[in-house]
């Protein structure tokens, strides 16, 4: 029961982590390695708002709009600036990015603490729900909602509101969508917004349990890349089951095995499936004929 | 089987490791012969008024979170020194260099160093990899490096100073204090690397000659921070302490792990050998209650102690709190110092025989440390600090006296010479 417990909520911060990404890489074809870095800057939000309102039973949930819409705005200022001039050009935004990525890491070990900061969790985290004798750590659990409710909104986000559709028109067929009126370059903005902020609040959870520092993205950022190609490139669904999986997966073997030989299990896994099935869980099934 | 599979490991690393080593010495040798067989001693230029140091220190990558610190406190005390006249008279001119987390790097910037900025030694690193790139170079340009940080012992270099605890003097004082506190059971959490692994098969060796029992073992790679699997699996052993040589950040997540799982210091502590007032913070209070085995504490009562503590509080970009590491690397230059001044001079060879003519002293922050002229290694009290509420450590208790060093541990007979053998064979 316990690896199955924590490998889920495992699973949910892989999802959190991922989901920007299955935005930005899976609808728009941008390879963000910067991704991992709004995830730090997030984190390192949830630590600002807590220097402001001390009493974290508060700061968590206020940090975690916060934290949105700071990593969004550092999204949004390396989708104008940088990123806009390179689309359809996937290998040049991977190099961009890395770079942007080591300038980000290098200003936050300027700015803060080089040993990092701490994040304290709210006390209404303390504890543990107790699944079938299992002290579930609340920490936990509180993952796992985070995640649902992320994914929940997103979906409906994409699926029921004008903004959705638009994107969904824009990722099945760019030049149609913009034939039919559709402002694609508005669309890209607010997708790599939205995308980025989703990294913010994957670092407001991922402060929670492990450190807040300059190079926390870097252990996310492989991870949820291979999260998001094995579920299908622009498959929100697949996303969510190949991240499940993997987290699964990593709490399986750590059980049987230890913590390193989980780690190359688990991604082994991932990159046999990957050759068995290049294309991932599920594809977008589109009309063009590239 | 299983420490079979251990041992291949530690076979392919080690191999890979000697084939790294016989890449970067070859190369410092090819430049030192097209330079004239006694390049590196005859360029450092000692007519000026100032001599030159080099400061080799992650400024940049993950290691910079704490390598940092130790570049500071070089800075602040080489800034002390030439205040005070510097070193036979010479002001420090130091250059300081970013070996950006990348061992290749450490190899080149220490070659650069000694061959195009002709400086007499250089001080600086932090990870044993870091180190075993820098050792080949020094030794064959026949340098001089400083190194202060605790590592996992088993070394020693005529060209590497070593001004950080080795296992005798960290590993060692705090099975020792395990044992004085009755401790039965223990179970070991470690980074996957090679000091925490080295670190455990001689705190097992030794656990076996104490009475206490390991009761599990548990390794995730250093750039991981999610424990709770691992802690799941601590908290069903349920021993009586838990041995941490986890590294870096992956600490928080394991203290963050463990204080979920609701574990505790009164029934589970946890003792440290990388948490110090830098790191402790970090954790915030969830980290509070446990302990960490050093051999210098903020904490301590020396006559030396309170100027350090004020120094570095006023010195600019400083962290605010003094650490061991950081200690160990400010004795390192006014060990040197030391040295120069009983050689009469800046010369390797020298200095070195000025090490083993006559023994070298420092009144250091930690107490006065002596240096061994063989193994390189310092004197160290050995410490139990226990953190409280302002991540600050109350000693718990102390060694009853500095410990001299004994990297190969040759002083116990518990630590059988197949395993120094194999053990040293596979730290490369």
């Amino acid at each position: 029961m316990a690896p199955l417990l924590n490998g889920s909520a495992q699973g949910a911060l892989l999802l959190l982590a991922a989901l920007g990404l299955s935005l930005t890489f899976g609808q728009m074809g941008v390879i963000n390695m910067a991704h991992g870095e709004f995830l730090m800057i997030g984190a390192f939000s949830a630590y600002l708002v807590q220097q402001v309102i001390s009493a974290s039973d508060l700061s968590i949930p206020v940090a975690l709009p916060v934290a949105f819409v700071v990593a969004g705005l550092f999204g949004l200022v390396l989708e104008v600036t940088i990123i806009r001039w390179m689309y359809r050009r996937p290998l040049d935004t991977l190099l961009v990015t890395v770079g942007v990525g080591l300038i980000l890491q290098q200003a936050a070990l300027q700015i803060f603490p080089s040993q990092g900061v701490p994040v304290e969790k709210p006390s209404w985290l303390d504890g543990q729900l107790t699944v079938l004798g299992y002290g579930w750590p609340l920490r936990q659990v509180f993952t796992i909602l985070l995640a649902s409710v992320c994914v929940a909104v997103l979906s409906a986000w994409l699926k029921y509101t004008s903004f959705g559709r638009r994107i969904r028109a824009t990722v099945h067929n760019r030049d149609l969508a913009e034939t039919a009126g559709i402002s694609t370059r508005t669309v890209d903005r607010l997708t790599f917004f939205v995308g980025s902020g989703l990294a913010g609040v994957a670092g407001v959870a991922a402060s929670l349990i492990g450190g807040t520092n300059s190079q926390m993205g870097a252990q996310y950022i492989i991870p949820a890349f291979l999260v998001v190609a094995a579920g299908g490139i622009g498959q929100l669904k697949g996303t969510i089951i190949a991240a499940w999986a993997v987290g699964v997966a990593l709490a399986f073997f750590a059980y049987w095995t230890t913590g390193s030989l989980a780690q190359v299990l688990a991604f082994i896994l991932v990159i046999v499936f990957l050759q068995l099935r290049p294309q991932g869980l599920f594809t977008v099934r589109t009309r063009s004929l590239v | 089987m299983f420490s079979t599979s251990k041992r291949m490991r530690a076979l392919v690393a080690s191999s890979a490791a000697a084939l790294l080593l016989a890449g970067c010495g070859a190369r410092a040798g090819d430049d030192t012969a097209a330079a004239g067989s006694s390049a590196a001693a005859s360029c450092v230029d000692t007519s000026g008024a100032t001599i030159k140091l080099g400061f080799l220190n992650s400024l940049t990558g993950g290691m910079a979170i704490s390598e940092k610190t130790v570049s500071n406190v070089l800075h602040m005390a080489a800034d002390e020194i030439n205040a005070s006249g510097g070193i036979l008279d010479k002001k420090i001119e130091y250059v300081q260099e970013d070996g950006a987390t990348d061992w290749p790097t450490f190899a080149e910037k220490t070659e650069k160093l000694l061959t195009q900025d002709c400086v007499a030694a250089i001080f600086g690193g932090w990870t044993s990899s870091s180190r075993k790139a820098v050792k080949p170079v020094v030794e064959k340009l026949n340098g001089l490096f400083f190194y202060p940080v605790q590592y996992e012992g088993l070394e020693s270099s005529p060209n590497i100073y070593y001004t950080g605890a080795t296992t005798n003097q960290q590993i060692i004082p705090a099975m020792d204090f395990l044992a004085s506190k009755g401790v039965k059971t223990l179970f070991l959490a470690g980074s996957d690397y090679v000091f925490p692994r080295t670190a455990n098969a001689i705190i097992k060796l030794y656990a076996a000659k104490l009475g206490i029992k390991i009761v599990g073992e548990e390794y995730v790679p250093l750039d991981k921070d999610d424990w709770t699997s691992q802690v799941a699996k601590i908290a069903a052993a349920k021993p009586d302490f838990i041995f941490n040589t986890i590294n870096g950040s992956s600490n928080v997540g394991f203290i963050k792990a463990y204080y979920d799982a609701g574990l505790t210091p009164a029934k589970t502590p946890i003792i440290s050998v990388s948490i110090a007032e830098e790191e402790a913070p970090a954790m915030g209070h969830e980290v509070t209650g446990n302990y960490a085995s050093w051999n210098y504490f903020q904490s301590l009562k020396t006559d030396t102690n309170p100027k350090f503590i004020e120094s570095w509080k006023a010195y600019p970009n400083s962290s605010g709190v003094t650490s061991d590491p950081m200690e160990a690397a400010y004795i390192s230059l006014y060990l040197y110092k030391s040295l120069v001044e009983a050689a009469g001079s800046f010369d390797v060879d020298k200095v070195n025989a000025a090490a083993k003519a006559k023994p070298i002293t420092f009144d250091a922050p930690e107490g006065k440390v002596t240096l061994d002229g063989e193994n390189h290694h310092i004197s160290k009290p050995g410490h139990i600090g226990r953190i409280n509420a302002d991540n600050q450590f109350d000693i718990v208790w102390a060694s009853d006296k500095f410990i001299e060093p004994d990297p190969y541990l040759e002083g116990y007979d518990w630590f059988p010479a197949d395993i120094r053998k194999q053990l040293t064979d596979a730290a490369g």
